[in-house]
């Protein structure tokens, strides 16, 4: 992913800022700048989510692309926040350990480096929270 | 709106084509398809071709004006559209080729896709693949697509009795079918065992829950139906044309396990043709991997969410039995040349219903086709009639 592309998102990545529209309240992680439900109707402003969340399915990849290769096998998860919203993610836990409906929480983490001597982009994983 | 009719089917043979470039593979659809419609390239009005990502794949866009030259109609000056909607871009094609014969704007246009994969490496493959997802919430996360098609998988297993045996059905089906197809890339048949011993991908998927890497192209050409006749006796009518999407995450999704555009689709093919699931002889369904075709069996209707794994183990989606599922061989057994099958899927049908289908030929008048974008953001589903 180029610099700028991946820069421009740096606060949502790093921290888990999504967006609410204040209009319904409905939260949105990944952000949006439109609301679904209410469109032109709808004030959205940002939101900083708690990080805590339950695991709705996941998969161990096994085969990943070039990108992602060294760090295989990982379990990708899509984590429903406890605000709402869902989102796909990795989980720092090992392949026996992830279940559908475990509790999750966000930490900081190095996600993927664009080759061996390229920039190395972090971002949120999840790891179980008990 | 005019009635529209398929008068011509043409594809090449799927697989790793080492030796046959991207022009290769269309010129050779585009010339069967012309062929056996008995139209000449003078006559052809326009042109829609179906591709996910020449760009990336060889490295190479305006695919529409270069398929117009190689094919020999950029002297006429024939129009020539490049449509896509990930590996429903074929479906799309055809459906943009229905659109423009029903609203009288043209007469005789041909709808082609095709994609050459192979020149480019796996890893480099399964990121291009991913595209079809989303690149920065997906994608970003280390999602691959048969990872996004595992977690359905696993959601589905979570909630609904499938066993892993059950799903393996689904390849062993496919490979049946593909060993009587001439243009399959896969003609060997299988058994359980060989899809559970094969390797992981991504759990509980493994690698012959997923369709191949594919280079192939095929083409078709529509008239309205009151001109077929002065092409072909066999001409067949397109009774319906839907077209739906949903959000581009699967995470979005109402429901993980549920393709609601497959849903949405199936539903408005049906209004449209004035048909049930009962009238539909055949259906050619988008296995991208064995879990796809479970949920496409039931997102269509043919059977109640969870039942699709006992109906296959059943033999009822085979060859000979109540409603014959992929009878090409689908996407796992006669490949997925992704921006190419849609437009096969059209290809089995037509031949099908002509009682052309030697070696894999079913009782049908009426046949289905469900083409899929990613992991169910673009649904298209044709209804076809002899
Ligand atoms: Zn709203």
């Amino acid at each position: 992913m180029s610099v700028s592309r991946f820069w421009r998102k740096i606060p949502q990545r790093y921290n888990l800022v999504g967006t609410q529209c204040t209009t319904c309240g409905r939260h949105f992680f990944p952000p949006r700048s439109l609301c679904p439900d209410c469109r032109r109707s709808g004030k959205i402003v940002d939101h900083q989510f708690t990080g805590e969340g339950t695991i709705v399915t996941y998969t161990v990849i096994r085969s990943a692309s070039d990108q992602f290769e060294h760090t295989t096998p990982y379990v990708l998860a899509v984590v429903e926040l406890d605000e709402g919203p869902r989102l796909t993610t990795q989980v720092a836990c090992s392949p026996e350990e992830a279940k559908i409906g475990m509790r999750v929480k966000s930490v900081f983490r190095r996600i993927a480096a664009d080759g061996e001597s390229g920039t190395i982009h972090y971002g949120t994983k999840f790891v179980p929270a008990e | 709106m005019r009635d529209v009719a398929v008068i011509g089917v043409g594809c090449t043979e799927f697989g790793e084509r080492w030796g046959t470039s991207f022009r290769d593979l269309f010129v050779k659809a585009g010339a069967l398809a012309l062929e056996d419609a008995g139209v000449t390239g003078e006559k052809i009005d326009a042109l829609y071709v179906g591709n996910m990502s020449a760009g990336r794949f060889v490295e190479q866009e305006h695919i529409g004006a270069l398929i117009a030259d190689y094919a020999g109609l950029a002297t006429n000056h024939v129009p020539s559209t490049r449509v896509e909607a990930a590996c429903a871009s074929g479906g799309l094609a055809f459906r943009q080729a229905v659109i423009a014969v029903a609203s009288g704007m043209e007469d005789v246009v041909v709808a082609a896709g095709v994609e050459k994969m192979t020149d480019v490496g796996t890893g480099a493959s399964v990121d291009m693949l991913a595209s079809a997802a989303d690149r920065e919430w997906e994608g970003f996360a280390g999602a691959t697509f048969p990872g996004l098609y595992a977690m359905i998988a696993n959601d589905y297993m979570h909630r609904y009795p499938l066993t892993r045996e059950q799903l393996a059905q689904v390849a062993v089906k496919n490979h049946e079918n593909g060993a009587r197809n001439p243009i399959a890339q896969f003609q060997n048949r299988i058994t359980v065992d060989t899809v559970l011993n094969s390797s992981l991908v991504a759990d509980p998927l493994r690698l012959f829950d997923c369709s191949p890497i594919t280079d192939g192209a095929a083409a078709v050409v529509v008239v309205p139906l009151d001109r077929a006749r002065e092409f072909t006796d066999s001409p067949v009518r397109v009774l319906a044309s839907a077209q739906a999407s949903d959000t581009i995450s699967l995470h979005d999704r109402r429901d993980i396990s549920t393709l609601d555009a497959s849903v949405a689709a199936g539903r408005r093919a049906f209004a449209q043709a004035g048909l049930t699931h009962k009238d539909i002889d055949m259906v050619e369904v988008h296995d991208c991997f064995t879990i796809a075709e479970i949920c496409a069996i039931e997102d269509l209707g043919f059977c109640k969410k969870g039942e699709a794994g006992r109906l296959t183990a059943d033999g009822a989606t085979a060859l000979n039995g109540d409603i014959p599922v992929n009878t090409s061989g689908g996407l796992k057994a006669c490949g997925h040349p992704v921006g190419a099958t849609g437009i096969k899927q059209i290809y089995e049908i037509v031949s099908q219903l002509r009682g052309e289908a030697t070696g894999r030929q079913v009782d049908a008048e009426i046949g289905m086709a469900h083409n899929v974008g990613g992991t169910g953001a673009t649904v298209v589903v044709h209804i076809l009639g002899a």
